[in-house]
């Protein structure tokens, strides 16, 4: 998985509207990408539910946070729509997988994203990652919360 | 906290409208614990669990939290403004205290206060049980609730 120092690798992909989200228009704030395998799975579910709770907090940090997984914006779209969840989603869903694979969190055998966190400084370097140790396992918002305010002290 | 005083101690982290936290709510009753019940609404999936944490907060500070808990998982279809009204007035409170008490600042810092201790303690989902500072996310299993009868 994608190590702190290195840049981040650039990226193009649509939301659950459709419009192209891309890495470079992002420079200049923070983003956490939220990778999960799959859209309607019970455990991400309660993943992207958690998160939302903690959007404005995030926000109120300059953090803008976008889940990551393989399903298309038209599966994104009712996925957002039944959780309730205003965090965007991108579809990296052609060519399948890429941009999991280019930060390194591409599940070869399962075909589809592990559950990592990646979060990316204002001038584009990863600056925090984490990668959980089986899809079953949650990564909680605390670590989130741990990697910035680490990063505030520093 | 209820319980018995020397019972292993449970801190669970749960949502008045998750139909999982009243599965374990039930489960919890049959095993000798002490307990401790910490406010985790998520709003985004279930939209009245802050205002249903709120209620019972309000009602615990007429002495009756646990009183209002029970009620609230026994019957997880009626948490309309309405039916937490008849809940109060079956339990003999104070309506209008309650009615301030559910709405004030101290109340909703007091659910939040819970829901910041979860996030820091990496809870994801409803409800997770704490017990000699091990999580355990869902339900709790059958190896569980037996350790707690030994």
């Amino acid at each position: 998985m994608i190590e702190p120092g290195t840049p981040a690798p650039d990226f193009s992909l649509r939301n659950q509207d459709g419009e192209e989200v891309s890495l470079e228009s992002l420079r200049g704030g923070t983003v956490v990408l939220v990778f999960y395998p799959l859209d309607f799975s019970p455990v991400c579910t309660d993943q992207l539910n958690v998160y939302q709770e903690v959007l404005g907090e995030l926000h109120a940090r300059g953090v803008e946070m976008y889940g990551v997984s393989v399903d298309s914006a038209y599966s994104h779209k009712a996925f957002q729509e039944k959780l309730g969840v205003s965090i965007p989603l991108l579809a990296d869903f052609h060519p399948k997988g890429a941009v999991a694979r280019a930060f390194g969190v591409y599940d070869e055998e399962r075909g589809v994203s592990a559950r990592a966190l990646v979060m990316i400084g204002p001038d584009g370097a990863v600056v925090w990652s984490y990668r959980s140790p089986s899809p079953l396992e949650i990564p909680g918002a605390n670590l989130i919360f741990d990697a910035l305010d680490e990063r505030a002290a520093a | 906290m209820r319980g018995d005083r020397d019972a292993p101690l449970v801190v669970e982290y749960g949502d008045y409208e998750c139909p999982y936290c009243a599965k374990t709510d039930g489960l919890l009753a049959g095993v000798r614990v002490r307990r401790v019940f910490r406010h985790f609404p998520v709003v985004s999936k279930h939209p009245r669990a802050r205002v249903l944490a709120c209620a019972a907060e309000a009602a615990g500070l007429q002495g009756s939290y646990w009183e209002f808990h029970d009620s609230l998982y026994a019957d997880q279809g009626r948490i309309d403004d309405p039916h937490l009204w008849e809940r109060v007035r079956e339990l003999g409170l104070d309506l209008d205290r309650f009615e301030a008490d559910r709405r004030s600042e101290a109340v909703a810092e007091r659910v939040e206060r819970d829901f910041r201790s979860g996030l820091r303690a990496g809870v994801v989902t409803t409800p997770t049980l704490f017990v000699d500072g091990q999580a355990h996310a869902g339900v709790p299993s059958e190896e569980l609730l037996q350790s707690f009868l030994r």
